[in-house]
């Protein structure tokens, strides 16, 4: 059964995230690169070979060209035509996959995976890949909404800790701790006790749970430019602090929150689609990621793909994204 | 010492009193009608007077302040209330609950420690690159797994081809397993990536240079030098990550359908149970403040220059 769960794209995202260095760990005295040697490795590297390459090389390297650059990374290639394809189901659900998601052909009911039915079908005989591609845009479009969510509520909270200090500081920042002391999943949970079911709902407590981390980082970005010279050049020359906040500090400051926002992209997906699997999500027979695979449940001994293939799109889309997400994390790292 | 602990309890009291805040208020203030589900939902046949009885009982006539001291004090004491659904007392249904769950988390949490642990080490001290890169690739591929999804492929090819554990239940240890190692997976994967990223670098700084001139062994220089200066940030993360399992339980011990804390949660979320609901909420921050305290304690133990450093931040 392993070759049916395990298909070629995410054994191909695994092996290219280990052979290009996404993680810092992955990065090895003898291929460490320009953006390990300048971001993450705490002292010098030994040996030769993990000189940083002058400027003029690394010039030279950006001027090869888009394609080149994903010729030598096969696992981030991969990514992004998944995520292509992810998204074109997102919007045009007809144009993948033109059967309708929610009547099914009673006589087609549980039939394995195949020409007819790529991922088979459910107990109804509805085609499992048409639900997942019709589920496809409710899915990314709740994750899009939690990692907003959790964009501006935290850079707005990290921003007046930083920008204004003092008490308002330390009242946001205790505010942080307590939001990181309890675990995320349930911090959400408690969000949708209150404001009830529902995939808009989930995505707002997915965000609203996720937002303290990105105050955090806002606050330390806010804290490191706001003593800056063309800040305090800004103050000087009587720019009103509104101004300042806007046209001076945000700008500078927010670029480790958007790659935060961009790696958030994978974490929401999950906690979306959780919550979703537990059915706090849309309501049958409304197609969605997570409550694809809590149908399936109840065949988990006779029919796998009901479960199998749903829970495969979320993994390799939470690669894919992750992978996409550390390449951006890279790549600002190169050009610092 | 004496200090840096009173210190510490203060902030880990501090943290508890604020996480039951801001659920009661978060839970309270918001639009939810746990009367009104208990009553029966959109087409209850209660009359006024029968939900104004059972408000009444619960006291949600009460000015919120007024309710919130009073919920405050009595959760000093442990006493979160009475579930709205089951009438029963919270702090009962957790303490039943509690101990399988417990249970489960424990064994999760060392199996986190085993694999996430082994992993880091097996990757870092690969001679071959190949090997060492096909390591090191799969926490990237553990973290992007759904937890429910883990679970259902572990009970299809263990249970249901191999007929190796049971699928479901809580009978015993051979129950344990499975959901455990569900939990764990993705757990162990976050571990061995902050282990295997420390371990890199601390097998690149000088002093290894200097046992291995010293004749230090292979596997001495990994275990003894590196393993134990880049222990601590894994070690930083376990109590986020206790509170972590502690809360996957709900999407675990759903899949399984076992019984236990996480299905208690489930329920009460489905029913907007308010008061199990924070009970919960409470725990789990009273399970992160004693873990990360746990941890802290530690940090000397593992790193003797730590002492002498002013505490930490929670």
């Amino acid at each position: 059964m392993s070759e049916t769960l395990d298909p070629p794209r995410t054994a191909e995202a695994a092996d290219g995230d280990g052979a290009h260095g996404a993680t810092p760990a992955d990065r090895s005295g003898t291929e460490r690169t320009a953006a390990a040697a300048t971001t993450d490795q705490p002292w010098p590297a030994r040996g030769k070979d993990a000189v940083v390459p002058p400027r003029s090389a690394r010039l030279r390297g950006r001027a090869r060209g888009f394609g080149t650059f994903l010729r030598h990374r096969p696992g981030l290639a991969v990514s992004l035509v998944f995520v292509a394809f992810v998204l074109l189901a997102a919007v045009a659900p007809g144009i993948v996959a033109p059967g309708d998601p929610l009547t099914g052909e009673p006589a087609d009911k549980l039939q394995g995976p195949g020409a007819e039915h790529l991922f088979g079908t459910d107990q109804l005989g509805r085609d499992v890949f048409t639900r997942l591609v019709h589920g496809t845009s409710l899915s990314l479009r709740a994750t899009a909404l939690a990692v907003v969510v959790a964009l501006v509520l935290g850079t707005s909270l990290g921003l007046a800790a930083g920008f204004v200090g003092g008490v308002v500081d330390d009242a946001v920042m205790r505010l942080v701790d307590v939001l990181q002391a309890i675990p995320r999943l349930l911090l959400s949970l408690a969000v949708i006790t209150a404001l009830g079911f529902g995939t808009t709902k989930v995505a707002f407590a997915v965000g609203l749970a996720s937002a303290a981390g990105f105050a955090r980082v806002m606050r330390a970005e806010v804290l490191r430019v706001r003593s800056a010279g063309y800040v305090e050049a800004a103050h000087a020359c009587g720019v009103r602090p509104t101004g300042v906040l806007l046209r001076h500090i945000l700008p500078n400051s927010w670029g480790p929150v958007l790659v935060m926002a961009a790696l958030e992209f994978g974490v929401a997906i999950l906690a979306v689609s959780s919550l979703s699997f537990l059915g706090f999500g849309a309501t049958p027979p409304t197609p969605e990621w997570g409550s694809l695979v809590s149908e399936g449940r109840n065949y988990v001994a006779t029919a796998w793909w009901l479960t199998a293939f749903p829970g495969l799109v979320i993994a390799a889309t939470v690669l894919a994204a992750n992978r996409i997400s550390r390449a951006l994390d890279t790549e600002r790292g190169d050009d610092r | 010492m004496a200090r840096y602990l009173v210190r510490r309890l203060l902030q880990a009291l501090f943290v508890l009193w604020a996480a039951f805040t801001l659920s009661y208020f978060v839970l309270f203030a918001l639009p939810s009608d746990p009367v009104g589900i208990k009553l029966g939902g959109i087409d209850s046949t209660a009359t006024p007077e029968e939900i104004a009885a059972v408000r009444d009982e619960y006291g949600i006539g009460d000015p919120v302040l007024l309710q919130y001291v009073k919920a405050l004090r009595n959760a000093v004491t442990g006493d979160f209330g009475h579930s709205v659904q089951t009438g029963g007392e919270v702090r009962g249904m957790i303490a039943d609950a509690l101990p399988e769950t417990l249970e489960l988390t424990g064994l999760a949490l060392l199996l986190t420690l085993v694999f996430g642990v082994g992993l880091a080490l097996a990757a870092t001290y690969a001679r071959t690159r190949r090997l060492r890169q096909f390591l090191l690739s799969l926490p990237a591929l553990g973290i992007s797994m759904p937890v429910f999804w883990v679970g259902l492929l572990l009970i299809q090819v263990v249970s249901f081809q191999w007929r190796a554990l049971p699928a479901l239940g809580n009978e015993g240890f051979d129950s344990l397993i499975l959901p455990a190692i569900t939990m764990a997976l993705p757990a162990s994967a976050f571990i061995a990536q902050i282990l295997a990223k420390s371990m890199t670098t601390a097998l690149a700084s000088p002093y290894i240079d200097t046992a291995r001139a010293k004749g230090a062994s292979r596997a001495r220089i990994h275990i003894h030098h590196a393993l134990r200066n880049a222990a601590l940030p894994a070690l930083t993360v376990f109590g986020v990550l206790a509170g972590n399992l502690l809360t996957e339980s709900v999407v675990v011990e759903t899949v399984f359908s076992r019984a236990g804390l996480g299905r208690v949660t489930a329920f009460a979320v489905d029913t907007q149970d308010v008061p199990v609901v924070q009970g919960v909420v409470v725990l789990s921050a009273l399970v992160f403040v004693l873990v990360s305290l746990l941890v802290d304690l530690l940090y000397p133990l593992l790193d003797p220059r730590i002492a002498t450093v002013p505490a930490r931040r929670v």
